[in-house]
């Protein structure tokens, strides 16, 4: 099991013929990743080559990708300009799942959008985010497939690379991946840490989850509170930025201490209070994690 | 980016929000030329991307052209929290009967706008909110909306009782709310509104944070950047598409990934080490990039050690080695490199270092030991 994606996961890809979306698109589909349409306005009707000879119709909508191919999820490479509209668009066709991969849309674009997504029922996940993996199985998005291997471990994050520093680790200590999760750096994502956290809660397949935030906003607390009320299976936290300075934006959006709050301190300390198991370097994610499991 | 006051008043003028006049002086006698066209007694305002300016003593009143060209003098090239004074605002000061505080702000947890008033103005809004939560009314503002009129209406209500108060605080909400969006702020605040002797309602402070992303669309806005109120090495990084943030320590951080970037950040200092910097090379493969965030690195003498940590996904690590050999051979690197490249292309990468007499670890761990180790000695 897993979750957000699968094998019935058939994936739109928006942008596919831009430098990032077509690199990518290869790379899910090589992963195993069912691959059926790609969009970019204007190219209807052309198709997409992938890297083992496969073929993908290439159309002008999202909701020719639907129709046509029975599209449910769609990953979005679009530039930052057109990619509110991008998922707003995904959204009005009745795709379920979106990937905003984009770095980089204006957040008062994003608040709008949001509320139109919620509205259509579908759900987003990013901006500004790695995507998923389901390892074995699919990836939507641009996590590197071999670094992770299947297993009872979930993995959230609001990081990319940091995300990969800490599913290596687990993979080189034999320790696999239901699903991972970068759930994105911006201040307005659709998914967050707690949606994450109750699915795999609901996932009979996960026995353990790994949460990887950073400082700046209140999700990580509110998550931690709501582990407590609700999760059964254990959690390992890290939270990076405990030497970043007040006032200033470390790369994400989000990644801001806003006077006193947000602070790498409060999160760690408002973890601990929750049971959940703070590493306090990345390689210790990999050796709380094998604790928790008894390995 | 955050935006100088006279920079935000101006934003709010477009909007038609009530604004004192104001004419921004970088010299003393420019601020005696400006206070004596106004007449009368001024405030002189130093111009600095920081708050509590007034404790500071940037903020002055005169009662004369004379003493406004004292006080400019005084406060150009004063220092408030580490931030050198280069201009000031001259504005003519006003009679104040009250003070209120208006504030939007995109708010995290409910995902949308969110307005925070309150009657009591003129202090710091985060003092209020922990003593004093009642004095605040926040409104969530459905973005898809926005600021409805009757919302408006009782956010004014909340500030003002006369009903002409509230008139003219229900037009300031509204205009304040259309600043917010149409030029993308984080953060758009009047503090103090005042209210004068004659029963007008004005803005006579104003601080505004621009999302940066949204500045390729605001070509208006975006000139109001101030190179001069950020470190040369940040405006450097920025042109080079890198993020960079200068901290005090003496280990130089190049990483690619904001989240890992600021693990490394403090890993060093987990091992006794302080990072002389923030630094994220971003998601791209481009060898120009890394001899950018070497010469960056570099020009700050306090760096004594330089640690690449690279976990490559989209970016390839032969991409980064070839940039780390590039930069050694276009300029002189002083302080000791260390290196850690793990993932795509991680064989090739590791050769080329070595044939350049780097030499590269593996583990995150290694690398920032050794980094910190390597300063110490420095």
């Amino acid at each position: 099991m897993s979750i957000f994606i699968d094998r019935s996961t058939r994936l739109v890809v928006q942008g596919i013929t831009g430098r990032d979306g077509s690199f990518h698109a290869k790379q899910m589909a090589a992963y195993g990743t069912q691959v059926v349409a790609g969009v970019t306005p204007g190219k209807g009707g052309q198709t997409f080559e992938t890297d083992d000879g496969g073929s993908v119709p290439i159309f002008n909508t999202v909701e020719e990708a639907v129709q046509n191919e029975g599209a449910n999820t769609s990953v979005i490479y679009v530039p930052p300009a057109f990619a509110a509209g991008a998922i707003m668009e995904a959204a009005d066709a009745g795709i379920e799942f979106i990937a905003a991969i984009t770095e980089g849309i204006p957040v008062i674009d994003m608040t709008r959008t949001y509320a139109f997504v919620q509205d259509r029922g579908a759900r987003l996940l990013g901006p500004n985010c790695p995507g998923a993996i389901t390892p074995g199985v699919a990836k939507v998005g641009i996590i590197p497939g071999q670094i992770t291997t299947p297993g009872p471990v979930g993995v959230v994050s609001r990081s990319g690379t940091l995300t990969y520093e800490a599913v290596n680790q687990l993979t080189e200590a034999g320790i696999g991946q239901t699903t991972c999760v970068g759930i994105g750096g911006d201040p307005i994502i659709g998914t967050d840490f707690i949606d994450t956290l109750q699915a795999f809660s609901d996932d009979p397949d996960t026995e353990a989850v790994v949460m990887i935030g950073e400082i700046g906003g209140t999700d990580e607390q509110e998550a931690a509170r709501w582990v407590k009320e609700n999760m059964e299976i254990p959690v390992v936290g890290f939270i990076a930025g405990q030497t970043a300075p007040p006032g200033r934006q470390m790369g994400h959006a989000g990644a801001i201490i806003s006077g006193s709050a947000g602070t790498a301190e409060e999160k760690m300390r408002v973890f601990e209070e929750n049971g959940i198991a703070v590493a306090k370097r990345p390689v210790d994610i990999r050796i709380l994690i094998q604790e928790a499991l008894g390995l | 980016m955050d935006i100088h006051e006279y920079q935000a008043k101006e934003l709010f003028r477009d909007s038609g929000i009530p604004v004192p006049p104001g004419d921004v002086a970088t010299t003393p006698d420019q601020a005696e030329k400006i206070a004596a066209g106004y007449g009368g007694s001024v405030v002189v305002k130093a111009q600095v991307h920081t708050g509590g300016r007034g404790k500071a003593g940037g903020v002055k009143l005169a009662d004369s052209a004379a003493e406004a060209r004292e006080h400019a003098s005084r406060i150009l090239g004063m220092s408030i929290k580490d931030l050198t004074v280069q201009k000031v605002l001259v504005t003519p000061a006003e009679d104040i009967e009250s003070e209120a505080y208006v504030g939007v702000l995109i708010d995290r947890a409910t995902q949308a706008p969110m307005f925070m008033v309150s009657p009591e103005g003129g202090v710091d809004i985060e003092e209020v909110a922990a003593t004093n939560p009642e004095a605040i009314r926040k409104l969530r503002v459905d973005p898809r909306y926005g600021l409805l009129p009757h919302q408006a209406y009782g956010l004014a209500t909340f500030l003002y009782e006369d009903p002409k108060l509230v008139k003219q605080a229900t037009r300031i909400m509204g205009q304040l709310y259309r600043a917010f969006t149409d030029n993308a702020c984080s953060l758009a605040e009047i503090n103090p509104l005042i209210v004068t002797p004659g029963g007008e309602v004005k803005a006579i402070d104003a601080k505004v944070s621009i999302d940066e992303s949204a500045l390729f669309r605001l070509p208006e806005v975006a000139e109001f950047r101030d190179l001069d109120a950020e470190p040369a090495s940040e405006t450097k990084a920025r042109e080079a598409g890198l993020s960079f943030v200068k901290l005090d320590g003496d280990v130089g951080c190049c990483v690619n990934g904001a989240g890992l970037a600021m693990a490394t950040m403090d890993l060093v200092k987990y091992y006794g080490g302080q990072p002389a910097n923030f630094l994220d090379i971003g998601g791209s493969s481009n060898p120009d990039k890394v001899v950018a965030a070497l010469e960056i690195i570099t020009a700050d003498p306090n760096v004594k050690a330089i640690l690449f940590n690279i976990f490559g996904g989209i970016t390839r690590c032969d991409d980064v080695a070839n940039g780390i050999v590039e930069a050694a051979r276009r300029i002189d690197i002083k302080p000791p490199i260390v290196i850690r490249l793990t993932g795509t292309n991680e064989e090739e990468a590791l050769q080329i270092l070595e044939e350049a007499g780097f030499s590269a670890f593996t583990s995150m761990d290694e690398v920032v030991e050794k980094a910190v180790e390597l300063a110490a000695q420095a």
